[in-house]
């Protein structure tokens, strides 16, 4: 028997994440579709799918029949939302995936640290950016301490909802503590840039490690089979560009103002992620990562309760 | 919009902000001192102090810088007793809590830059610099890559998020003087009466002054200009320049110019490592319509991976990168060396 979900938000995630559920996942169903507008696209789609909706929000779902044997709550809505859809949650016993970037509960990035987490009742999935970019950093910290770590993504204008425009301080300030909290760089630094060309870009990611001086081999290696993890659950996610490593020495520091002087190795990684195209076309690798690392998340949490 | 011809221009210089990416943001906290004294002295209205790409810019991909922001700010802040001391931010890299801290260092005026279509992305801090009393100018980026009508609607978001003044800014150098005089003309069809507009060229073409005089003409208050022109790509609209020029027009900009002269031949020139002027890559910038900032990332590019500055560039305005893309620029210098290698292979 399938374990049943609901997802908070009929927006661009919220939607991309229901249809992703339907056609792929063999441990999840989708019990409903939360909203606030009725005439969300979101719940048209959902509507026209089977699922059931509610444009009433939280409270809406929770007088749904559905809403008693569901498991599962994923919140693709805004952090600034998130705090009460959190308290409904915890009354009711269920599990939340938080996508906002309101991080109340542990970060969890699924190549990273997910089996460390999962009795939490309230897991946070960093932010698109952190799900790209963090498995990088920790690539690199596996053979190396990492001083700095910075993070830059680039996503096209057509894939960031309402919701990410109007919080992106929470993007950059979550992702930067993500890098440190889970990728394990000493000080972590994000940066999105939203790009409006027309066909829409493909999501990247650049990442920049300074780290202990080391083998670039070890580096290299380690980068390459993260990648191969990732791939696992997000299938257009990919180096565009051989690793590049550049030497760093005592004599020629960087000075990071405010942090003091660093030696070693930078590498720079670069990225691209191709969406599913389950919602939003191809280019959207964003909403992809996000949702797919949810998607892993919840999985992976069914699972281990089944074992234990 | 202000057609008194005798009002009095808001003269905003830019030498210590965008002047940073001419030096690859490395101000002392003495010449930061001495500069701004200098321009105080001068008359201008407001003095922007940042990083080159705003608060919380010093990084790997945009550069460090040799101080924090704050440390810069709070220099300045120390030496100006008229003009406004102003920051940048760039929502995605400079957070509210970042402006909180320059506030607090002395800062009374922020500008908030997004690209030219991507105005919703700043309300969050518009609408908090505002609370906290700030002046808040806006900076339409790369004003080239939207039409006037659509760039006028952008504008319009922020005035309703509470902009005092919206910017025509030409990040790469790349108008023409009508397409100038259209997005004012536009945006003062559709802005509040109260609503400032301003301009802040590049000089890649060699228009920025013209483009400070043609912006004028159409009803704008604030203009922006640097010392010897210090700024990305070509530089900015030579501040001294500028005020001759306004002078000569009967113009009431309230700057002394010999004063400006002086500082921006004395103190400001002789720190150019490389001369800010329109030579065949700063003026690839302009023709080719990408941001002035990847000028210095670009040559840097170019020597590590053997390929010529313009070719990158042209490719870079080609994809249509954006402001705060400077990652991409060796991404495109790695494409255009594999590429050459490839065609070297097939000539085999």
């Amino acid at each position: 028997m399938k374990t049943k979900v609901a997802i908070i938000g009929s927006g661009n995630i919220g939607t991309d994440l229901m249809i992703k559920i339907l056609r792929t996942s063999n441990i999840l169903e989708v019990g409903a579709l939360v909203g606030i507008d009725p005439s969300s696209d979101g719940l048209a789609r959902a509507k026209k799918m089977g699922v059931s909706t509610t444009a009433d929000g939280i409270d809406g779902l929770v007088t749904m029949p559905e809403f008693n044997d569901t498991k599962i709550l994923f919140d693709a809505t805004s952090a600034g939302a998130h705090a009460y859809h959190d308290k409904v949650s915890r009354e009711h016993g269920k599990t939340m995936i938080d996508m906002t970037p309101a991080a109340i509960g542990p970060y969890v990035v699924p190549v990273v640290n997910l089996d460390k987490l999962l009795d939490a009742p309230n897991i946070n999935m960093v932010t698109c950016g952190g799900q790209a970019t963090i498995p990088m950093v920790d690539a690199v910290k596996k053979v190396a301490h990492v001083h700095y770590a910075e993070i830059v993504a680039s996503i096209a204008s057509k894939s960031a909802g309402p919701g990410t425009r109007a919080n992106i301080d929470e993007f950059t300030e979550t992702t930067s503590r993500g890098i440190e909290a889970v990728g394990g760089a000493q000080l972590g630094k994000a940066i999105i840039v939203l790009n409006p060309a027309d066909p829409p870009v493909m999501m990247r990611n650049t990442i920049y490690a300074l780290s202990e001086d080391t083998e670039t081999e070890l580096i290299r290696n380690s980068v390459e089979e993260q990648v191969e993890k990732v791939q696992e659950y997000v299938p257009g996610y990919r180096l565009k560009q051989e690793v590049q490593f550049e030497r760093i020495g005592d004599n020629t520091p960087i000075h990071i103002p405010g942090h003091g002087d660093f030696s070693g190795i930078k590498t720079s990684i670069f990225l691209e992620v191709e969406g599913a195209a389950h919602y939003l076309p191809n280019y959207a690798g964003n909403l992809d990562i996000m949702t797919s690392a949810a998607l892993k998340t919840a999985e992976r949490l069914v699972e281990l309760r089944k074992d234990s | 919009m202000d057609t008194d011809p005798k009002r009095k221009l808001y003269i905003q210089d830019t030498t210590l902000r965008d002047g940073m990416h001419a030096i690859r943001h490395g101000y002392s906290l003495d010449q930061v001192r001495t500069i701004a004294k200098a321009l105080d002295k001068a008359g201008v209205s407001a003095i922007e102090v940042t990083h080159g790409d705003g608060l919380c810019g010093t990084s790997f991909n945009y550069g460090f810088g040799t101080h924090t922001d704050l440390e810069w700010i709070s220099a300045a802040a120390e030496v100006v007793e008229n003009a406004k001391l102003t920051v940048l931010l760039l929502p995605g890299i400079g957070t509210i809590e970042d402006l909180k801290a320059a506030y607090n260092a002395g800062a009374r005026s922020v500008r908030v830059a997004t690209h030219c279509t991507e105005a919703d992305i700043s309300k969050q801090h518009i609408e908090w610099a505002r609370e906290a009393g700030m002046d808040v100018a806006c900076l339409l980026m790369l004003a080239h890559m939207n039409e006037p009508k659509p760039f006028a609607e952008q504008a319009k978001l922020m005035e309703s998020y509470g902009a005092n003044c919206i910017y025509v800014t030409d990040s790469a150098g790349a108008l023409l003087v009508d397409g100038v005089v259209d997005r004012f003309k536009a945006m003062h069809d559709i802005l509040d009466t109260k609503t400032q507009t301003g301009m802040h060229a590049h000089n890649n073409l060699g228009l920025g002054i013209a483009f400070n005089i043609a912006a004028i003409e159409q009803g704008a208050s604030r203009i922006d200009g640097s010392l010897a022109g210090m700024g990305a790509g070509a530089g900015n609209a030579p501040l001294e320049v500028f005020v001759a020029v306004a002078d000569r027009m009967g113009l009431n900009h309230g700057c002394d110019v010999f004063g400006l002269m002086d500082a921006a031949e004395d103190l400001v020139r002789p720190l150019q490592d490389r001369p800010v002027r329109v030579d065949r890559e700063t003026l690839s910038i302009g023709y080719a319509g990408v941001y002035s900032s990847f000028l210095r990332h670009a040559e840097n590019a170019s020597k590590l991976y053997g390929i010529d500055t313009r070719d990158i560039l042209v490719e870079l305005g080609r994809r249509k990168m954006v402001g705060g893309q400077e990652d991409m620029i060796v991404d495109v210098a790695l494409d255009l060396a594999k590429a050459t290698q490839d065609s070297q292979e097939g000539a085999i």
